[in-house]
Order: structure tokens, then C-alpha cells, then sequence
């Protein structure tokens, strides 16, 4: 583990379709002035910097920290960038924290960002290469299968990917940084919207935003300095599997069952659903909540969905282990920014900072972040007590 | 004399760049054997598993796939999916369906096409055969395949087949 | 603070074109014949990190698939960083400082720059609102670079093409060089430039690669090695990218970077510099402080092959193969990425 490394400054943007009013480094900088006044510290104070997005196809720059190096307050610091793929978000701020472990640096800026309405993001993600056959459109068309064989698999009724959309749109109301606000969302108007890739409907899907997501970590010297007590990093785990094996599980992958025992042992979790007060799960579409809750060990293989039609992941219903109050990814999901906003949401709710959206009382959170085709896995564990 | 101008909001720079793709041995070896209409895949060495297309190497253990391994064009749907949205460079009508196809002797599974089948009959499971193009219109390409079509077979129990990978697996 | 080595070092011969194999097919012998010198297999390895570009490679995600070349299963714990894998490196030492569980990483880069045009490739890596317009090219830039260092009487072109020379003569050593021989350095300026005052012989070569190193810590990498090259200070520090901003015949952030990693003022037997461009060899000397008599480049450096976003890792590579090997004690090695010298790291390697 290392040394003690905690959350000690959180901060974002509104994460909506299209930045007009800011360019990179003005969106970046939002949610890091956010952060760092939280954290109270100037930008000066900074030790090094974490950087990550997703592909550069988006904004169309290699690199783009190189040329935002002057305005990120690193000139003669170190700036370091991550590229994890979705889970990108939750690697850059396992990165950051493993600077101050480390013993390398006491405070440390990590910034997950994408500015998505700079490209046609569906060419940005799959530009179409020469030899494959354009079959699939997007990131749903890729995991409608994998979901049609969950539901084939756990029986699982076919309102449950509704009722989740639901659930994390009403969420997304409490908080006021979330891009989609959707007042009059409903079961019927989500079950309304046209269905995309059978099972998939549009309302089941995340949205396209523009977004930054900061965080300020620290070393155990530095922990009560911001205006918050601490979110106390308990572990950090990650966990990658091929894209492409014979007979891959893409429904309960193997990658993410072993990335979350590891990381349960590391921080003493015996029961998920009991243990954490809450959980910020990457949700980019409906019907992983109820897979990632079994692939997570929130409920048995197959009992997944009963956890998302019970509403026991619901703030708005009491349920006991409410996911993604900040709205998650369904509500807001600037690619490169989404796995730092799980990471961050969490802190908040342990800092007691999470407002409208806070699950009272939370000590214990934990966090997630997936990206490629269901392979790479990032999570950790906070907790407002020291670990 | 002051003039009221719109702050720019956005740069737009058109950039092209050409690229020249190579797929690598692996996918090379599958595409010239297409372009005979036969599917070729390899065998794993250590798990058995059969991969379509072939590759160098095994996902699981890296070590060198060399022996060839040739496969019918029939096969059974693992999962599929029904697209309803228009996306940018689509040839397709909509609605249509794409599925993952396990051909007979493979254990990866490939994703295709799936035409001839009423919506409502799609299934795991369900047989399947290629329908090609006209031979004459062969390329290097999976496109040779224009679609998979039911063959009216009775179904495979494809979940004990999935399964039946999943045992092979490098533990 | 845990010892941490490089334990092993491999690349594919540096060519000008990987036509036939793609990238995970490039990576996986790399793989293979490492763990195969050191005797172990792919469990043992803890933690993977690798760097390339989604941009060279001409799609998103294109690391994605070198991944399928480790044989990851069980699955494995894994990053990448977008750019030079000696940024991996970083993230693969920091890893082992704080997670003890982590003994033994494997750090690998790759790059097949032929398949288009890396000089206009990389001119997406400028702010995009007010340097791409202008479509500044990285030979350009260098060129800029080049210009200053002359017009303020440090350097003569002569320098330059000395460099070149000494790249090319130590080249014929290395087996796997691209480019390698005893060049003239009169010969060489008799060429035409390519940007004013760059030549051909400035300029780095285009190459196709993969390369990978093995770290290992504490008395694993004794277990494995019988020499470890013991990494003793490693850091990296940026400057700002624009190049009316800075002073192009400097680069402070490689300074910085040195004087963090413990690298200046010390006697040291090789260093290896990414100096893509030979003007970038004349100022990475004099802010690294590379004392007089050091070998400098013994592989050739990048003149002799340049694998893009793999070159700096190979820097670490070659110091650290040297040492392993028992022909020097003690070398500097040097990455970089940015334009004109803009982002720097800088390695202390040492026997024990």
C-alpha cells in the first residue's frame, strides 16, 4: 500500500453536450480552480500532475497536456498522462495516489477530462478500418449482445435496464453538476424512447458531454488541509483481460471478479452490499448495473437484476446500497472525466460534501471504473476513517 | 469606429492523413484463405481452443500458434443483437441483425450478419449457415460472407457449449 | 526507498518498415525472448505498462490489441500511457515503490511510424487553436531549434554533423541498427538541407519497432539477474511546449529532471540521449553535464534507429544492457517527447 494518501480536494464541471464558452484549457482549469480551492491550495502548491483521457481522436490533438502544460502550472514539474480506455478516469487518479505513496510528493493534482462535442465521437471511437465489415454502430451496438445474454442467462424481467435508467436520472436531479436533467423522467418515457440495439433503448444509454473532473490528493501531512475532512484511500486495484479469447465471458468478466476480490481483501471487505455505505459504478448503459453487481459481489451470479428492481440501489427509495447517486455515467459521461467522477463522487460522499445527493452518514464508499470491452477494470475504496 | 464582433467560439481546422493499414500474419493467413471461400483459424497448443481468425499466438499463454485449422461455413449463434439506429457509414436497412457465430470446430466466436430470419425468431442457438457472394466478387475480405442465414437444423444447446470453452481455459 | 532494477532488455531490429506483422504481433516475440532470458514465465510477471500513440497507430485504442500478445490470462494488472513508454517506465517504478506485492513489471513501447507520415502526424501535437493552422512540422520545429543554437554562436552546423558521425560510428556495433557507418562529416554538409539548416544526417531515421524491458526489485532482481541495473534516481519535468515561449537553446525541464534524478556532478561511464534531431544532442549534453570521456550513445541513439514512442524506453534499455553485461558501471539515460525538447526524463543507472 504504501504510504497514507488522502482525497483532500474535489471538483468539477458542468458536464453538458457542448463547451462553447471554454476551450481545453479553460475546461480543464474549471474543475481543477474547483479542486484546489477546496483543497485550499494554489496552484503553485502542487507537486505534480495526472493526467487522463481517452482516445486524442476526440479533440483531434496528440497529447494535449503537452501544449497545456504553461496553463496546468507545471512548467518545471512533473505532468504525467494516462490512457486506459474508459477506465481511464479511475487509472489516473490510482496513478496519482501511487505518487504520494510512493513518498515522491506530498500534493498531488489528478484530472480526468474530454471535450467530446470537438468530433464526431462515433468516428472518433471506431474509425472504420479497411478490413472490418461495419456492422456494429457505436459503443451500444457492441454490448447489446452481451447484454441479451444476461438477461437470457439470469431471466431477468426486460424492464430491469429501464427501471436502472430511471433510477440514475432522478439521482442526477440532486446534483447539480450532472448533464442530464430529465424532471418529468419516467418508467413510460424511457421505455418511449426508440430502441437502438435490441435490447437497448435510447433512454438506457449514456449521453455525450463535455467534462473535467478534478481531484487533489494528498500525503497523510497534508490531510486536513482542505475544507473537508479527508476521504482516506483504504486500496486501489486494477485488472486487464484480452480482448479477443475464445469462450470470454463479456457478462460476468473474469477481470473484474478478480480485480474486486483482490481489492476487498486488500481493504478487509467481506460484504459489499453490507459494507459500503454506497458505490459510484461505471453505468454506461442500463444493464450493466445489475452485471456489474454480480461480476462486483453485490449479489450471486444471476441475481444481479433483483438488486436494481428492488430499488435497493436507489437514494430516492431508501434502498440500503444506493449506486450512483451523482446521477453516474448514464447521466453524464465525458469519457476521459467519467472514472475520475466515480472516483470522486465517492470521496465526496465520505467528505460529507455530496449535497443533495448525499447518502447520510457514509463512511465507507467504493468506487469503479470500466473501460474497453468490458476488460480493464479500476477501482478503489475510501473511507473517512484512516485505513 | 467600433465594431461588434462574436467572440470565437470554435476553430475549425480540416486535417487529412493517409494511412496504410496492415492487419498482420494472422488476419492475412484469414483473408487470403477467404478470398478461396474457406475460414481458417488455429489451434492453441496448450488449451486445444481453436481461434477464428488465426493468430500468431495464443491470447492466453503467448505461446506460437502454428497449426492451421480449416472450418466449415456452418455454424450456431452464441448472442446477437437487432440494430434500429442509423449510424454514419451504414449500408444496412434497418432493422437488422448481428449476432456472434461459433462455427463448427471453432471456440472463439465471429461477429456477422445474421438475414433471412424474422426478428422474432432470433435465438441463441439457432444453426446457422454462410450465405456468399458470388465468387466472382471475392476479395480479401469477411464481406465475401453477405450474411448468415438459419438452416432450419434443430437448435445446439449453446450454453453447455459456451461452457464447454470456458472448461478449456488456461486456468 | 525499494531498489528497483531493469533486469533485462530486448527490441525487434530497428527497419524502416514492419509491413507484414501489426502490433501485437510486432510486441509478442519481444515478450517471449525476455522472459526466456531471464528464465521466468508470464505469472510471474505483476504488472504490465506499455506507451504508444493512438495517432501513429491511426486508430483509438490501438494499445488495445498488443494486449492480446502477453497472453493475459488470468488477467493481468495493466496500464498504458499515451506517448513514449518511458513514461510506462515511471509509471512501472512508482508502482513497485509503494505496492510490495509488485516484484517483477514488464514495461514494453511500440510503433509502426511507416504506415503514414510521422512528419505530419505529429503536427497534431501543437495547441490546435494557434500552431496547427500553421502546420508546423516536427523537422521544422527541430529546424527553429537548430537556428537559434546557431545564430547565437554555440553551435556550428559542423557540430551538428559530428554528432551525426559519432551516432553512426558507434552504430556499427549494434547489430540491430537501421543505419550505421563511418560517415564524413565534410561529405555530410556538402548535402542539401531538408529545413534550413537541417540535413538528412540531423534528422532521425524513420523506423518500425517494439521494445521492452524487464524491472525487477529487491532480491528478486538479484534471484534474476546477476547484475541488475539498479535504478538509482529517476525523474521527469516539462517545459512550457510553445516555441516563442521558451529559450529554444536550453532545455530546462531536461536539467530539472536531471538534477532531480541525481544525474549531474557524478562520474559516469555511458548516457544514452533520445536526440531525435543531432542540435538536441548538443544541448541535452550540456544540461545533463555529461563529463567529458562519457560514451555518449554507444547503441548509435536514435540516429541509427528511431522506434517512435518506444525510442526513450530503448535509451533505458541500452544503459541498462551495458551494465547487466558488465561493460560499464554507471549511465545516465535520457527520454523525451514534446517538441524541441519539451518533456524530458532522466535516468541514473547503476551496478550494484
Amino acid at each position: 500500500m504504501g504510504n497514507r494518501c488522502a482525497v483532500i480536494g474535489i471538483g468539477q464541471t458542468k458536464h453538458t453536450d457542448k463547451r462553447l464558452d471554454v476551450n481545453h484549457i479553460g475546461m480543464v482549469r474549471e474543475a481543477c480552480n474547483r479542486a484546489l480551492e477546496d483543497a485550499r491550495l494554489s496552484w503553485k502548491e502542487i507537486d505534480a500532475l495526472v493526467i487522463g483521457k481517452a482516445p486524442d481522436t476526440i479533440e483531434g490533438v496528440i497529447c494535449p497536456e503537452l501544449y497545456m502544460a504553461e496553463a496546468l502550472g507545471m512548467v518545471g514539474k512533473p505532468l504525467f498522462r494516462v490512457h486506459t480506455a474508459g477506465s481511464v478516469g479511475g487509472t489516473t487518479a490510482i496513478v496519482g495516489s501511487e505518487l504520494v505513496r510512493a513518498g515522491l510528493h506530498d500534493k498531488v493534482l489528478v484530472v480526468g477530462w474530454q471535450k467530446q462535442s470537438e468530433s464526431d465521437i462515433t468516428w472518433a471511437l471506431s474509425p472504420h478500418l479497411p478490413f472490418d465489415p461495419p456492422l456494429m454502430a457505436g459503443a451500444g451496438g457492441f454490448f447489446a449482445p452481451h447484454f441479451r445474454e444476461y438477461i437470457r442467462r439470469s431471466g431477468a424481467p426486460d424492464y430491469v435496464g429501464i427501471k436502472v435508467a430511471v433510477k440514475d436520472r432522478r439521482h442526477a436531479l440532486r446534483n447539480p453538476y450532472a448533464h442530464l436533467h430529465q424532471p418529468t423522467v419516467s418508467f413510460e418515457e424511457i421505455r418511449n424512447t426508440p430502441m437502438l440495439w435490441d435490447p437497448l433503448r435510447y433512454g438506457e444509454t449514456c449521453p455525450s458531454s463535455d467534462g473535467a473532473c478534478a481531484m487533489v490528493l494528498s500525503s497523510e501531512k497534508y490531510a486536513y488541509h482542505g475544507s473537508a475532512r479527508p476521504a482516506w484511500i483504504h486500496a486501489t486495484e486494477m485488472r486487464s483481460e484480452p480482448t479477443i479469447m475464445p469462450g470470454r465471458d463479456e457478462v460476468n468478466p473474469r477481470a473484474g471478479r478478480d480485480c474486486a476480490a483482490a481489492l476487498y481483501k486488500k481493504a478487509g471487505i467481506t460484504n459489499p452490499r453490507k459494507d459500503f455505505d454506497c458505490a459510484e459504478i461505471y453505468v454506461a448503459f442500463s444493464w450493466f448495473e445489475p452485471m456489474l453487481a454480480e461480476t462486483l459481489g453485490f449479489a450471486e451470479p444471476g441475481e444481479g437484476w433483483k438488486l436494481s428492481d428492488s430499488g435497493a440501489t436507489s437514494l430516492d427509495e431508501g434502498g440500503d446500497i444506493p449506486w450512483n447517486c451523482s446521477g453516474g455515467v448514464l447521466s453524464s459521461n465525458p469519457i476521459g472525466a467519467s472514472g475520475t467522477l466515480r472516483f470522486a463522487e465517492a470521496a465526496l460522499q465520505v467528505r460529507g460534501q455530496a449535497g443533495a445527493h448525499q447518502v447520510d452518514g457514509a463512511r465507507l464508499a467504493l468506487a469503479h471504473a470500466l473501460g474497453g470491452a468490458s476488460q480493464f477494470f479500476a477501482m478503489w475504496i475510501v473511507g473517512s476513517e484512516k485505513p | 469606429m467600433a465594431e461588434t464582433r462574436k467572440p470565437v467560439t470554435v476553430v475549425k481546422t480540416p486535417v487529412a492523413i493517409q494511412y496504410n493499414y496492415s492487419i498482420g500474419v494472422g488476419q492475412s493467413t484469414f483473408m487470403r484463405a477467404l478470398r478461396e471461400g474457406r475460414i481458417l483459424g488455429s489451434r492453441c497448443p496448450d488449451t486445444g481452443k481453436v481461434y477464428v481468425p488465426p493468430r500468431l499466438t495464443s491470447v492466453e499463454t503467448a505461446s506460437p500458434m502454428t497449426e492451421l485449422v480449416e472450418l466449415p461455413d456452418r455454424g450456431v449463434v452464441y448472442t446477437y443483437c437487432i440494430v434500429n439506429i442509423k449510424f454514419y457509414d451504414q449500408v444496412l436497412e434497418i432493422p437488422y441483425a448481428y449476432g456472434y457465430i461459433v462455427l463448427d470446430g471453432a471456440d472463439s466466436a465471429i461477429m456477422h450478419l445474421i438475414q433471412e430470419c424474422p426478428v422474432e425468431e432470433m435465438r441463441p442457438g439457432m444453426r446457422v449457415k454462410a450465405v456468399w457472394k458470388d465468387p466472382k466478387e471475392w476479395t480479401e475480405s469477411l464481406e465475401n460472407i453477405r450474411y448468415f442465414k438459419p438452416t432450419g437444423e434443430p437448435d445446439l444447446p449453446i450454453e453447455k457449449i459456451m461452457n464447454e470453452i470456458r472448461k478449456k481455459s488456461y486456468a | 526507498m525499494r531498489e528497483v532494477a531493469i533486469i533485462a532488455f530486448g527490441q525487434t531490429p530497428n527497419r524502416r518498415r514492419e509491413l507484414h506483422r501489426n502490433d501485437a504481433e510486432m510486441v509478442a516475440p519481444v515478450v517471449a525472448e525476455l522472459l526466456k532470458k531471464v528464465g521466468i514465465s508470464r505469472r510471474d510477471v505483476d504488472f504490465t505498462c506499455s506507451g504508444s500513440s493512438d495517432f501513429l497507430a491511426g486508430y483509438s485504442f490501438s494499445w488495445v490489441m498488443a494486449i492480446d500478445a502477453l497472453g493475459a490470462w488470468p488477467p493481468i494488472q495493466e496500464s498504458h500511457v499515451e506517448g513514449e513508454a518511458a513514461w510506462a517506465l515511471y509509471e512501472a517504478w512508482v508502482k513497485m515503490l509503494c505496492q510490495e506485492e509488485i516484484e517483477v513489471a514488464l514495461v514494453y513501447g511500440f510503433g509502426r511510424q511507416s504506415m503514414s507520415s510521422p512528419r505530419d502526424v505529429l503536427v497534431l501535437m501543437n495547441d490546435p487553436y494557434l500552431e496547427t493552422p500553421l502546420w508546423p512540422d516536427t523537422i521544422s520545429q527541430a529546424a527553429l531549434q537548430a537556428r537559434a543554437l546557431l545564430d547565437a554562436g554555440l553551435c556550428t552546423e559542423r557540430d551538428f554533423a559530428e554528432i551525426a558521425v559519432r551516432n553512426l560510428r558507434h552504430a556499427q556495433s549494434n547489430p540491430l541498427a537501421q543505419l550505421s557507418g563511418q560517415l564524413d562529416p565534410d561529405a555530410l554538409l556538402k548535402t542539401p538541407t531538408i529545413a534550413s539548416p537541417l540535413r538528412k544526417h540531423d534528422c532521425p531515421p524513420i523506423t518500425d519497432g517494439a521494445c521492452a524491458v524487464l524491472l525487477a526489485a529487491g532480491d528478486r532482481a538479484h534471484a534474476l539477474c546477476k547484475r541488475p541495473a539498479w535504478i538509482r534516481g529517476l525523474a521527469h519535468r516539462i517545459d512550457v511546449q510553445s516555441l516563442g515561449r521558451r529559450d529554444l537553446t536550453r532545455s530546462r525541464s531536461a536539467r530539472l529532471a536531471a538534477e532531480a534524478a541525481g544525474a549531474i556532478g557524478r562520474p559516469i561511464d555511458i548516457a544514452e540521449l533520445h536526440a531525435p534531431f543531432t542540435p538536441q544532442d548538443w544541448i541535452l549534453q550540456r544540461e545533463l553535464e555529461i563529463p567529458k570521456g562519457t560514451v555518449i550513445n554507444p547503441s548509435g541513439g536514435v540516429h541509427q534507429g528511431n522506434p517512435m514512442m518506444g525510442a526513450g524506453l530503448v535509451r533505458f534499455g541500452e544503459v541498462a544492457a551495458r551494465i547487466i553485461r558488465g561493460e560499464a558501471d554507471r549511465g545516465v539515460a535520457h527520454a523525451t517527447q514534446g517538441p524541441c525538447l519539451q518533456q524530458n526524463m532522466v535516468g541514473v543507472l547503476e551496478a550494484e
